[in-house]
């Protein structure tokens, strides 16, 4: 079993150096990246299946035991991100491939997309795996990269023109990131995530609220947490609509996860409660209401991005199991949902010429399939029962008033009112690019309309290009999938409760990492030069 | 734990610094101040490892005469992520300035570029593979071992290099009609 979690990250860099030096076999370049992807997949199932029965997967790269050389941890919730996220960039992928076949390969005219994908997913991959900071840290840096490459693809004014603010903004929270993993190793002597978690507490109350705060800060940025979201909207609709849909589902989750995994190990006291709260609460509103403004359907698809990782905070700043499990839930159905949404959205732009609202219209009738897929997806991202948007939320809401403080009723009256927001910005979408005859969108006057903002990057073109039937298939099992996840909402729930019960106590992953102990440790460490200072 | 001071007001300033460059407008600034604040935090690392000692690795020297090697290592590491990072900032901030001097003939310009490269692409795997053709014609000769071909080789080695004077020909077309730094940055 071991075997397969170093396999996991490898597999995609193998795909990526073969697909690279096949340039020019454009073919050969889609079998190869397919099944390295479709091979992470099922390897990650196998995992998530031996995980859940016999506990936690250890690795010690190299035979160097955990605190001196990097350790891969594969836990419950490491194993259900790696499954989800394989499962997405696989379908994201072939939705891609169907794209390029229809477009000549014109829309996606280098043969850099493959390789930098496969990077990506590596880089995915080992951030979820990583029992180690550092090794997280490389695992961003791996998947942020390829994600500079992929948002600037084909080099366009406006693509290079997001891309920068996006690029600088990220290496600010990469800067950040790395800083916080300095201090953490001055104040622990450690960056392995399970001796952090036994150190941490020691630690005098004002240096632990340094590093959590500078942690959270850095992981913020990623998450696109608010006041931290700006760059978002402006940056992920730019990008090609496969891409803006795999950074969608999975780039802000993963700073969704790093948060999880840090605060749940290195804080079980749960002492960040009070301000993720308020920034969860502001997160929700302010990120819908920039939705509600929006004429552009990937513009409003990502301001509902930014403020659906408020429910996630919002059960993360909860903290009981109960809650973190619910949160585990909502990051899996958010990634399938928000997924399928952008790619609906890229199926919305070949078929009606536009995404944006003002000049779509009569499309239930000119692509009723796409309609079906949009509508259902939207619906189940709007929360309405029994989807497992639904479920999540109602999960989310329960744990909170188990627990019962002022300032969780307030946050769940947030939270139901960003979906009910959720829900009409949605709607609104459905009646006018869907539900509006194609005759009445010139000259068309209503107060539903009135208030939309214009993509300031649009440049009022029409431009309709086919779909192929891969395109449709991928988006309708992509939906199938979410579908799937409402009707299996009991077994699955039953598992990231199981997963929640892992990372409950910090006390289960030090003793996956370190069974024998980390008594003899703490001599040995020659890193342990901290006890004169930090104290 | 204790540090250099030197260093520490070394960090300080560097970190001072870049932040404050980092927060001009143009493109090569906001890059030299990720470079100052990305040093300064290989720096910070760097005092992460505390007192000074001797070389970790060597085997004679006693555990509590060494210094801390994984700071070192993570160093090693960040170094190399911000050196492949600036390399990819370095193009994107070339091709930023390339579409500003163009304007919006930018991007119709560049397809017309790109299909040109694509054609050099062409050209020189067609030569390479005619080049690996003689090759192999030469070397299954070799075997036959028979020498009346010498005039066939000949045919190949010339219409090489009339393929790679059009190349470059092709490459200083679009050479020319790059922008010339002297037109200045607007």
């Amino acid at each position: 079993m071991t075997a397969l979690v170093p396999l996991i990250v490898c597999l995609p860099l193998l795909g990526a150096a073969i697909t690279l030096m096949l340039g020019q076999r454009r073919r050969l370049q889609v079998i190869v990246s397919v099944t390295s992807l479709a091979a992470a997949t099922v390897m990650s199932a196998v995992l998530l299946a031996l995980v859940d029965q016999i506990g936690p997967a250890v690795v010690q790269v190299g035979g160097w035991e955990a605190p001196w050389g990097i350790v891969l941890v594969v836990d419950r919730l490491s194993a259900i991100m790696l499954l989800i996220s394989a499962l997405m960039l696989l379908g994201v992928l072939l939705f891609a491939v169907g794209q390029g076949i229809v477009d000549g390969d014109t829309e996606a005219p280098v043969s850099i997309f493959h390789p930098t994908y496969l990077v990506l997913a590596a880089g995915l991959f080992n951030a979820f795996v990583a029992g180690d900071l550092f090794s997280m840290y490389v695992g961003f840096e791996m998947l942020l990269s390829a994600s500079y490459v992929l948002l600037t693809l084909g080099g366009t004014g406006a693509r290079i023109r997001v891309g920068i603010t996006y690029i600088v903004v990220s290496l600010v929270s990469s800067l950040l990131f790395l800083s916080a993993i300095a201090l953490i190793y001055g104040a622990t002597g450690t960056v392995t995530l399970a001796l952090i978690a036994e150190r941490m507490p020691d630690l005098p109350g004002d240096i632990q609220l340094i590093l959590g705060l500078l942690l959270l800060i850095a992981f913020g940025v990623k998450a696109a947490v608010f006041p931290m979201s700006f760059w978002l909207p402006d940056s992920y609709p730019t990008a090609p609509a496969p891409v803006t849909a795999v950074f969608a589902g999975l780039l802000t989750k993963v700073g969704v996860y790093a948060i999880l995994r840090t605060q749940t190990l290195f804080f079980p006291d749960n002492q960040f409660s009070r301000p993720l709260m308020v920034v969860a609460a502001l997160t929700l509103i302010v990120g819908i209401l920039g939705a509600l403004a929006q004429a552009d359907i990937k513009r409003l698809l990502s301001f509902t991005l930014v403020s659906h990782i408020g429910y996630m905070l919002f059960g993360i700043a909860i903290g009981t199991p109960l809650a973190i499990a619910a949160t585990i839930f909502y990051v899996v159905h958010h990634i399938t949902v928000q997924t399928t949404l952008f790619l609906a959205a890229g199926l919305i732009d070949r078929v009606g010429g536009t995404t944006s609202l003002s000049r779509l219209g009569g499309l239930l009738k000119s692509a009723p399939l796409v309609a079906v897929l949009f509508f259902l997806a939207a619906l189940n991202l709007g929360g309405i029962p029994p989807f497992s948007g639904f479920l999540g939320k109602i999960a989310l809401f329960q744990a909170g008033t188990i627990v019962g403080e002022p300032i969780i009723y307030v946050l769940i009256a947030v939270g139901a009112l960003t979906s009910l927001l959720t829900l009409y910005a949605l709607a609104r979408a459905w009646n006018l690019a869907f539900w509006r005859p194609k005759q009445q969108v010139k000259n068309y006057t209503s107060s539903m309309s009135a208030s939309l903002v214009e993509d300031p990057q649009d440049e009022g073109i029409v431009l309709k290009k086919t779909v192929s039937p891969l395109m449709v298939g991928t988006t309708a099992s992509m939906l199938v999938l979410t579908l799937g996840l409402t009707i299996f909402a009991g077994p699955i729930f039953d598992l990231t409760t199981r997963a929640a019960g892992n990372i409950g106590s910090p006390s289960t992953y030090i003793d996956a990492v370190f069974p024998n102990g980390t008594g003899s440790i703490a001599e040995s460490n020659v890193g342990t030069n901290f006890e004169g200072g930090a104290r | 734990m204790s540090a250099s001071l030197t260093l520490v007001i070394l960090m300080a300033v560097m970190y001072a610094a870049g932040v404050y460059v980092m927060l001009e407008r143009s493109l090569t600034r906001v890059l030299i101040g990720f470079l100052l604040v990305g040093n300064a935090t290989n720096l910070l690392i760097f005092i992460m490892s505390g007192r000074p000692g001797s070389s970790p690795i060597v085997t004679d020297t006693s555990a509590a005469d060494m210094v801390d090697p994984i700071p070192q290592v993570l160093m090693l590491t960040a170094i190399v992520i911000n050196f492949g990072i600036t390399a990819l900032l370095l193009a994107l901030i070339y091709r930023s300035w390339w579409l500003a001097q163009l304007g919006d003939e930018g991007d119709t310009l560049t397809d017309e570029h790109a299909a040109e490269s694509a054609d050099e692409a062409d050209a020189t795997f067609r030569s390479s593979s005619d080049d690996d053709d003689a090759i192999a014609e030469s070397l299954d000769e070799l075997e036959r071992g028979d020498g009346a071909t010498s005039d066939e080789d000949t045919t190949n080695h010339a219409a090489n290099p009339a393929r790679s004077a059009d190349a470059v020909g092709r490459a200083g077309a679009s050479a020319r009609k790059a922008p010339g730094p002297d037109r200045g940055n607007r």
